[in-house]
């Protein structure tokens, strides 16, 4: 039986009381009901990956890893979808952004003494600026053209902007310590502090731009040209205004992740390339251009990768994530947590 | 939903008469374009002379950079044959030219097989890989960034595979073997001989050649009208979905062939030079550059581009006063090809020869 035949019955009955019909219809939701599959779906995983390492405490472990892993995966993907939710653009260089970020935040940290976290006074509207700068002189003349010449765009940027940087900084890692770091135990499992701090921010960042993009005048905006680009402009919305204040949102967004992973992360200029393949497959999976989604996404991702550790030890893990992401991408194309077309 | 009810509708209605056989190129544009045909076939003869006779010209070193910049010709007609032909944006390329490589690599190194038969397995292998998840794409209807990133995503899983394979070293990658003496069959030849170079001039050729049928042959103008107007092209009873994926398998197996031309003039293959996505970024530049979808667009482009490398490399060894900092470091050459691309999708998106027979087109008509 559907939810909807089952939501019929009830209606015809209407002797329930408000509260259980409420949460009936909150289980007719396919968002809600989505995640209970995913939950259900990573729990039986689990339960093979407990019973192929014979140990709860490993698997914990594993679950807790990909949680915060997770957290920073949908924090990075986040300007990421924004753009292309707004403005149908691949950002090929969100990874080479977010390694112009991780420098940005290694240089205010080290040459200039701040605290990490308040490295991120710096790094967002620099970030933003940056953002704002590529689309208006980059990207918006070709806006109107072929979509492969945006992509095209953006490759350009992101091989520029990676080798630029080794250029300038030359390949060697480079760190950024936090001053009151560590980690503590959570029922056995090890969480670092750091990436702790990275998880509460990608929240955070969630709410805020679903808040900007809900409730005020310019995120109102911003989901009209989203939504149809021409009526907005109709309605008398400047388009290309509404593209580089988008690009800018999203690059802060890079740029606040940046900030906020670089005290757990060794910087070099390829940093961003090796989360640029994951942050496609966060967005693909929570949909592209559905900022709840991409926090959904990263947490399948982290657990994905951990768990998959557990169970196939010899392969790379990024691997099972890109298996899971080629079948969404057929299967599903506008994602485990898209709108139905 | 109407739209794809008419398409319906005028797809049967064309299948009744036949117009594959009566009506398209081969009849109403066969008388035209033969002469115009075998005018380019002997431009095509003319560009093979004069590259075939350029290790009588020059120097080692430079015989060394002649022969880079034909496996990027051949890397980028490759990926024009899919993306200028065919309309079908590419991001991902290295995957074809990557099994070209790895099976060069493998059948030498593993089994002591030819690489002229690990040419034909690698070409082989790359068509079904590319025909499988091209199919795959257009059947649950892939398009734009979703089919861009598809492509994107297939490279990079193969270098993952690449990178856990212990058959294939893993991260270390394959070297061949340096054995002694000169062989035709066995693709060994001494070093710096002109001979690496000759076989990558008769690569390029036929990889030309092939695009010139492109424009030329009834499968070629097939692929070319599905690419301008798949509906149109449908209704004039092709077959969209034949014809895409006959250019994805020529664009993977000319592909194929440049990885093995690299792996055999390089000797070396790892994960990241096969199956990066510099490759794909090196495939697109070239064809970017010269003008995609046209004939000679890709080699045009990659004797524009291939020789910066040594060019910027040369000046990074020597650089001039103000900029000392910069000796020793590396990336400057990406950075000029990045920055090069950039410039010409913004202000010469036709490419250098497309740029040039646009203009001439129009100067014609006044």
């Amino acid at each position: 039986m559907t939810m909807t035949q089952l939501d019929e019955r009830l209606g015809e009955t209407s002797v329930l009381p408000a509260a259980r019909r409420r949460l009936h219809e909150l289980l007719g939701q396919r968002f809600v009901r989505t995640i209970g599959v995913t939950v259900i779906v990573i729990a039986v995983v689990a339960i093979i990956a407990g019973l192929v390492s014979h140990s709860p405490d490993v698997v914990w472990q594993a679950i807790i890893t990909g949680l915060l892993n997770g957290g920073v995966y949908s924090l990075i993907a986040m300007g990421l979808t924004l753009a292309y939710g707004v403005l149908h653009i691949i950002n090929f260089a969100n990874g080479s952004m977010l390694t112009l970020g991780l420098y940005l935040a290694y240089v205010a940290v080290h040459d200039w003494g701040m605290q990490p976290y308040v490295a991120l006074l710096f790094v967002i509207p620099a970030m933003m600026a940056f953002g704002a700068l590529t689309q208006k002189f980059l990207l918006n003349p070709v806006m109107n053209g072929a979509s492969h010449n945006q992509l095209l765009v953006t490759i350009g940027l992101a091989v520029g902007l990676e080798n630029l940087i080794l250029l300038i900084a030359g390949p060697n890692p480079v760190s950024v310590t936090l001053p009151h770091g560590g980690s503590f135990s959570l029922f056995g499992a090890t969480v670092d502090l750091g990436r702790l701090y990275a998880f509460v921010g990608a929240i955070a960042m969630v709410v805020l731009l679903s808040l900007i993009l809900q409730k005020t005048p310019v995120g109102t905006a911003v989901r009209a040209v989203a939504a149809n680009p021409v009526g907005a402009s109709l309605v008398g919305v400047n388009i290309k205004n509404i593209y580089v204040l988008t690009f800018a949102i999203g690059g802060a967004a890079i740029g606040a992740a940046a900030t906020l992973i670089a005290p757990f992360q060794s910087i070099t200029p390829t940093t961003g390339d090796v989360f640029n393949l994951t942050a496609f497959v966060v967005v693909v999976l929570g949909g592209m251009g559905n900022v709840a989604g991409a926090l959904v996404g990263g947490f399948v991702v982290g657990l994905t990768e951990q768990l998959a550790g557990i169970i196939f030890p010899e392969q790379s893990p990024l691997l099972s994530v890109f298996v899971v992401f080629l079948i969404v991408l057929f299967i599903r194309p506008r994602g485990v947590f898209g709108r139905a077309s | 939903m109407s739209a794809a009810t008419d398409e319906r509708a005028l797809r049967s209605r064309a299948a009744d008469f036949d117009w594959q056989s009566r009506m398209l190129p081969s009849r109403l544009l066969g008388a035209q374009s033969t002469t115009r045909g075998l005018v380019t076939y002997g431009v095509l003869f003319v560009v093979v002379v004069l590259l075939a006779a350029l290790p009588f010209m020059i120097d080692t070193a430079t015989m060394a950079i002649a022969t880079r910049v034909l496996i990027f010709a051949l890397l980028g007609i490759g990926w024009n044959v899919m993306s200028g032909f065919g309309g079908m944006f590419s991001f991902g390329h290295a995957a074809y030219f990557g099994i070209g490589a790895y099976t060069t690599a493998a059948c030498v190194v593993h089994f002591g097989i030819s690489p002229w038969i690990a040419l034909v397995i690698g070409m082989a292998l790359a068509v079904v890989a590319a025909l499988v998840i091209s199919w795959l794409a257009f059947r649950y209807r892939l398009a734009g960034a979703y089919y861009a990133l598809s492509t994107f995503a297939f490279a990079e899983v193969l270098m993952l595979v690449a990178e856990g394979n212990d058959w294939l070293h893993r991260t270390d990658g394959i070297g061949l073997p340096v054995a002694p003496g000169e062989s035709w069959w066995m693709f060994n030849f001494k070093l710096n001989s002109p001979n690496y170079y000759w076989i990558a001039v008769a690569f390029v050729g036929v990889a030309l050649a092939v695009s010139i049928s492109f424009t030329r042959a009834r499968t070629g103008r097939f692929v070319v009208s599905v690419r301008d107007d798949e509906a149109a092209a449908a209704a004039a009873g092709i077959n969209p979905l034949r014809y895409k994926l006959t250019a994805v398998a020529v664009s993977a197996a000319i592909t194929a062939a440049a990885g093995m031309l690299y792996m055999e003039y390089y000797g070396f293959v790892d994960p990241t030079t096969a199956f990066n996505s510099s490759v794909s970024n090196n495939a697109i530049i070239t064809a970017v550059v010269g003008g995609v979808g046209t004939i000679w667009g890709p080699l045009i482009g990659a004797i524009v581009t291939a020789p910066l490398t040594d060019l910027i490399n040369g000046f990074l060894r020597n650089p001039p006063a103000g900029l000392e900092f910069l000796h020793g470091h590396s990336g400057l050459d990406l950075v000029v090809y990045a920055a090069i691309l950039i410039v010409f999708v913004l202000f010469l998106p036709r490419g250098i020869y497309g740029s040039i027979t646009h203009w001439i087109q129009r100067k014609r008509r006044k």
